[in-house]
């Protein structure tokens, strides 16, 4: 049995080390003071989809990530890993995207790859921190979704055994395929880099990168397996009002520094009726709307 | 989140070093490959950027994984059970991480799974791994075995064993026994041919490093009768065919993930290696040269852990209402620490290209016949790599123990505790000045160098570089030394004494030691200025360490030797 396994991951801001410039006045993120690396859970999802491709020989591990052309990096760094193909969703249109926008366009871009039997990423990126995309992506693929995953244990019979990590402690679970699962930053840490890999793959290119490098595009022409796919709004047919700003219901209002001052948690119950009571408590309280 | 390779500028000076270039271009045979494996170089600068990038992979898993797990290693350890070793812990996960990294074989060829990589980019993976754990280095480092099987061994024997230590197998060198250390001659194993030509082994090793390897390299008696290093051979032993058990590893005071063991041989079958009572005087010796030079390395990156180490306290400790590094007395230390660190590296490193240069052209010779003037070559930085690699193994462990101690020192009360790296590092530095030689047999190996000339010879060549005005006088400060090494190797070879030249070897070696990392760090500091400050404390030090000797030998009568003597 082999898989087609697709791993969505992003390039983000490194937030871990954020200094006093981290933010510009606008209350936006001052990227260039930020280094871009690979979202840490994402490569926790990577590494999950490179066991399974270990334990079903035959398995193929595609990386697709959002973002301008430099995003192929995050593409690279999956190649060398293990991966066996990726794709960049670039395009203007794309961009100020929101999770529902980002989901969407996501969504399309995995129909267009058309062969999956499991998308994996990681439970959340640590820049926008929502979690959202991830089951987003599920609901628009009509797929079942196991969030919360640290362990991707088999796949057996179209199903996969899935170890979930919950507040209370882990809870094992069995899901049907195709399937997306989100990973939780304490699975297994991703493997490294391999040599070989490495050597093989540092002049992959997305064209957006290498549009002025002829030597690199004649390069990439001779060695087929250096070309990164690159993918726009049309080629994947996505309906551009739903793409980008213009697809985003969220509108950033401002920005400001919160501390937390709740002392402890609460647990609601996982029922209709008592998110709702939860939500007009929170209206009430004015902690939203 | 630490990079051992991208946080030392120093790497770098050396992994560029000039002589790369062409290092690179006779490995790589003109980039023949380039069209027959996708990861091989284009052309030199690939290939240069290929190292880079490769050690940083390396100096990653060594800042986050090797580094981290160090202190669990050394408590934990290996243990043995049912006459097999179970590595510690983080021991298997380091070797895990360098496997998935493929950093095994990364100086074998391509066709048999390997990088390619010339001995340089390899040592300074060694130097990094040992900054991380001096005792995994052990075990990785050991791929270095597979050298000495693609250089003697037969194609069968070298496409049935190379691709698997590429793969991540280990490996072991079963040299030693109890009857015999530094005196290899009075190995005793013993191998016996059966009727069908195959061979096996029975007996004993000791004080065998990673010794439930997957692949042996043992050295036996395969001459019946015989006594000394002409009756041995050396085998290869699979640990897929059984026959060899650990009876117990030894409670070390250093190095302690590194299982050192003792073996028992039960008519272990085994394959005759080269040609028969070649064992030790050719294929053992190569072994050797190669295990020293990592040493080398290992002695260097204990250095530079120690030299972290102690500068990081002696910035974060207050005495007195200010930090502990604003006192000379304790700036002198870091100082002379850093000297001898930079030292010991650029003279790591200049042995490795001469090995480098000398062992690619051997096997450019089994190909085609050299040129005249590349047999010359050969000839040239053969001799040369059989100079400096007993001089940089010896010099850099002395150095590496010295600096652990110094660490130390810098630590205070706490560093004698066992809540400080600083006290497994003085730990695991000890075994550097021991094993593959003591000191004491590195100096024996390199006087011969003395006496013939050969580091003088390299010395004079030296003298040669061109410096900027700023070095002028460092520069003439290195002629005087040389001048008064001269005398001193004259007054000693003068008196025709075999036992007065053997009694004050290790004087000279030194002088000579130090003579030649103040010139190549007076040509660093050509390329790259940081270094400057290292060459004038190097210096500094070195010229009252020759004067020192200088002025022992001067005032030594010879008859005053019966003193010492027992």
């Amino acid at each position: 049995m082999s898989l087609n396994i697709i791993v969505l991951a992003k390039q983000v801001p490194d937030t871990r080390n954020v200094g006093k410039d981290a933010m510009k006045a606008d209350g936006t993120i001052n990227r260039a003071a930020l280094p871009a690396i690979f979202n840490p859970e994402d490569l926790n999802a990577l590494e999950q989809a490179l066991k399974l491709k270990e334990m079903y020989p035959g398995s193929k591990v595609t990386l697709l990530t959002m973002g301008p052309g430099r995003a192929a990096e995050i593409v690279r760094e999956g190649l060398y890993r293990g991966a066996d193909d990726g794709i960049v969703l670039s395009d203007r249109a794309f961009a100020g995207a929101d999770t529902l926008a980002t989901s969407y366009a996501i969504s399309a871009a995995i129909r267009k790859i058309g062969a999956y039997d499991m998308i994996i990423g990681g439970r959340q990126a640590i820049d926008g921190d929502t979690a959202q995309v991830g089951p987003q992506v599920a609901e628009k693929l009509g797929l079942p979704q196991v969030t919360y995953a640290e362990d991707i244990i088999s796949v057996e019979n179209g199903h996969a055994i899935v170890k979930r990590r919950i507040e209370s402690g882990v809870e094992t679970v069995k899901a049907p395929l195709p399937l997306v699962v989100t990973v939780n930053g304490s699975a297994e840490p991703c493997r490294p880099r391999n040599a070989k890999a490495l050597q093989k793959y540092k002049y992959a290119a997305a064209p957006s990168e290498v549009a002025n490098d002829e030597a690199r595009k004649e390069m990439i022409a001779r060695r087929p397996y250096l070309s990164v796919g690159e993918w726009n709004a049309e080629f994947v047919g996505a309906d551009l009002s739903q793409c980008g700003l213009a697809g985003s219901p969220t509108k950033v209002k401002a920005i400001e520094n919160v501390v937390f001052t709740a002392k402890e948690a609460r647990e609601i119950p996982n029922t209709d009726q008592d998110l709702e009571q939860l939500i007009k408590e929170l209206i009430a309280n004015h902690t939203i709307g | 989140m630490a990079n051992f390779y991208t946080d030392n500028p120093s790497l770098k000076l050396h992994l560029t070093h000039p002589m790369m270039e062409k290092i690179v271009e006779l490995k790589e045979r003109g980039f023949a490959d380039a069209d027959k494996f996708d990861y091989a170089p284009q052309n030199f600068e690939d290939a240069m950027d290929s190292y880079d990038k490769v050690l940083e992979i390396v100096g990653e898993i060594c800042g986050d994984i090797i580094a981290e797990n160090a202190e669990d290693v050394d408590h934990n350890g290996p243990r043995v059970e049912n006459g097999r070793v179970v590595y510690a812990e983080g021991t298997k996960k380091n070797l895990d991480a360098c496997r998935k990294a493929g950093l095994m074989g990364m100086s074998m060829p391509r066709r048999l799974g390997g990088l390619n990589f010339p001995i340089t980019p390899y040592i300074m993976a060694a130097d990094i791994v040992s900054r991380a754990d001096a005792g995994f280095e052990n075990l990785w480092g050991l791929q270095d075995c597979a050298e000495t099987i693609y250089e003697f061994a037969s194609d069968e024997q070298k496409e049935k064993y190379i691709p698997r230590v590429c793969a991540g197998e280990t490996m072991s060198m079963d040299l030693t026994e109890p009857d015999a250390g530094s005196d290899l001659q009075s190995v005793m194993l013993k191998a016996s041919q059966k009727e069908d030509g195959s061979w096996v082994l029975n007996g004993v090793k000791r004080f065998i490093t990673n010794g439930d390897s997957d692949i042996h390299l043992v050295l036996a008696r395969s001459e019946e009768g015989s006594k000394d290093g002409r009756g041995l051979s050396m085998f290869i032993y699979d640990k897929r065919n059984c026959g060899v058990t650990v009876r117990r590893i030894e409670n070390k005071m250093g190095i302690k993930g590194s299982p050192t063991c003792e073996l028992v041989y039960k008519d272990a079958p085994c394959e005759l290696v080269g040609s028969r009572r070649l064992g030790l005087i050719k294929y053992v010796m190569a072994l050797m040269n190669g295990a020293r030079l990592g040493i080398a390395a290992q002695s260097v990156g204990l250095s530079e852990a120690a030299y972290r180490e102690a500068l990081a306290y002696a910035k974060e400790r207050t005495q007195f209402g200010k930090a502990i590094i604003e006192f000379p007395a304790v700036a002198e230390i870091l100082s002379v620490m850093k000297a001898k660190l930079d030292a010991s590296r650029t003279l790591l490193y200049a042995c490795s290209r001469a090995v480098d240069i000398y062992k690619i052209y051997d096997d450019i010779a089994k190909e085609r016949k050299l040129t005249p003037e590349e047999k010359a070559e050969q000839k040239h930085y053969s001799k040369l790599a059989d100079a400096l690699t007993p001089l940089a193994k010896g010099m850099t462990s002395e150095f590496c123990n010295q600096n652990t101690y110094d660490c130390i020192q810098i630590h205070g009360g706490s560093g004698f505790m066992k809540d400080y790296a600083c006290e497994r590092l003085y730990r695991d530095a000890r075994i550097t000045s021991i094993y593959e030689g003591t000191t004491q047999l590195q100096v024996v190996a390199a006087i011969r160098h003395v006496t013939t000339g050969t580091y003088a010879a390299y010395i004079s060549e030296m003298e040669k570089t061109e410096v900027c005005a700023e070095d002028e006088q460092i520069k003439n400060t290195l002629i005087l030394m040389s001048q008064q090494y001269s005398a001193a190797v004259e007054a000693v070879t003068g008196i025709k004494e075999p036992k007065f030249v053997d009694f004050m070897a290790r004087r000279l070696v030194e002088m000579t030691g130090h003579i030649i990392m103040g010139y190549l760090l007076l040509a660093d500091t050509q390329r790259d200025p940081e270094v400057r400050r290292s060459l004038r404390v190097y210096v500094k030090y070195g010229q009252a360490e020759v004067a020192r000797h200088a002025d022992f030998i001067a005032n030594f009568r010879p008859e005053q030797i019966e003193d010492y003597l027992y």
